[in-house]
């Protein structure tokens, strides 16, 4: 009942969210032999929300039928599993498939509320300088025969992580929020991805009062800078927070505002025509009330 | 735009939003960034440029300024120099002596351009050019 308003696009188009097994038209030319596409999640800063962007779009691609594989390349640093919910079930990583101890197959584990998302996890107690750049370059070529999209989140920093993590994608998704020490960063993670990849901006946590109080930098502001194509806006929204408490990414919110710009934003990647999402009102009159009234998610 | 209207009530009220300083900040951060431009280089590039001038006019340059602008297209190096007096010119071969000195002072105001630069940045840098009709006494930076 909810799908007219989780997909803006014409109806024939989006395929319903509840139902995961019918690929969309766009999804369903895709799948005969066609190598899936491969996009880094990067910022350079850490904590402006890539793990967050690379669950909610994985899980967000996922349920639009399109069969997804996420990579945790933040080493050392595991939270992907943690932000998907699945942490329980992560039980080899990494490295145990670069290095030979276990089969890709064995490794990656398959998200039961999306049944075409699965996740390859992180080592936690290995190093980032422990992955091979041509071995993960290897296994992100191997993945792409399997899956639509090999969605890879890049560790923060400009390391040697983020060159593994950046190493075997097409594409990027580049993360900024409205501050400068991001906006620099991003800035920086630009120049360093070059011409091979084509990157656009998602802008996390706006807050649209702030920013007419002139308290915060405008998407127009950031991005006058970084001159990127704009995949969408996310508000700085509470449930945000409350989804990623529960391990339950808020793309599979119906009701949730920040839900409905991931799966929009999920929607123009996979090349349909709808606009780039915009940062609802987090600190609107309604969201004042329910925090006046105490509702506690 | 509304937010350009907002922007223009605050600087008639002289009250700088915070976002403006953030703007301002970012520009002046990434402009050294860009051009992976230390200070001293900046300084030496000032000094180049008074010399080359000075060849042709004689140049007030205590009240001269360098400053960078960023506008929509890009970054810019401003520079704003008081000439004095012109110097006395070689004569050239079919023209008359035209090496008097005006008492004039006239501002040199010029503006070239950095796009951005260092990595492989795949984006075209934009020409730009400005001149200002101005007096000796508007030498300052545009803020």
């Amino acid at each position: 009942m909810e799908t007219q308003r989780v997909f803006s696009a014409p109806s024939e188009s989006s395929p319903q969210i509840e139902i995961h097994a019918p690929p969309s038209p766009v999804e369903s030319q895709k799948t005969p032999k066609t190598r899936g596409r491969t996009i880094v999640v990067t910022s350079g800063k850490g904590g402006v929300g890539k793990t967050t962007t690379t669950a909610n779009l994985g899980v967000a691609l996922a349920a639009r039928g399109a069969r997804v594989v996420l990579i945790d390349a933040d080493v050392g640093l595991r939270n992907l599993d943690l932000v998907l919910g699945l942490e329980s079930r992560v039980r080899y990583h990494v490295l145990d498939v670069l290095e030979g101890r276990v089969s890709l197959a064995d490794a990656l584990v398959r998200d039961k509320r999306v049944p075409t998302l699965y996740l390859l996890a992180a080592a936690q107690n290995r190093e980032k300088d422990d992955i091979a750049t041509d071995a993960m370059v290897g296994l992100v070529e191997q993945l792409r025969d399997e899956f639509d999209y090999v969605l890879i989140d890049s560790p923060a920093g400009i390391e040697m992580g983020f060159k593994n993590a950046v190493a075997g994608a097409d594409e990027a998704i580049v993360v900024c929020t409205p501050e400068v020490a991001a906006v620099r960063d991003v800035d920086r993670v630009i120049g360093l991805l070059g011409n091979r990849i084509n990157a656009q901006l998602v802008v996390n946590r706006i807050r649209p009062a702030l920013v007419r109080k002139g308290k915060m930098l405008s998407v127009e502001d950031v991005n006058a800078i970084l001159r990127l194509p704009l995949l969408g806006v996310l508000g700085d929204a509470a449930d945000v927070i409350v989804s990623t408490n529960r391990g339950e990414p808020v793309a599979l919110d119906e009701a949730s505002a920040t839900g409905a710009a991931y799966r929009t934003i999920a929607a123009r990647i996979a090349g349909e025509d709808v606009p780039a999402p915009q940062a609802a009102e987090p600190d609107g009159f309604m969201d004042k009330l329910g925090s006046f009234f105490g509702g506690r998610r | 735009m509304l937010n350009r209207v907002m922007e223009w009530f605050r600087t008639l009220f002289g009250t700088t939003s915070s976002s403006s300083v953030a703007k301002e900040r970012l520009r002046l951060v990434l402009l050294s960034d860009h051009l992976a431009l230390a200070p001293d280089v900046i300084e030496a590039m000032r000094r180049d440029i008074f010399e080359v001038i000075s060849r042709y006019v004689e140049v007030d340059e205590a009240h001269s300024d360098v400053s960078f602008e960023h506008k929509d297209e890009g970054i810019a190096m401003l520079a704003s120099i008081p000439i004095v007096s012109l110097k006395p010119r070689e004569p050239e071969a079919g023209l008359g002596d035209q090496s008097s000195p005006k008492e004039e002072t006239s501002v040199l105001e010029t503006v070239s351009v950095n796009g951005h630069n260092s990595d492989n940045y795949g984006r075209r840098p934009r020409k730009r050019r400005r001149r200002k009709a101005s007096g000796a006494s508007q030498t300052a930076p545009a803020q």
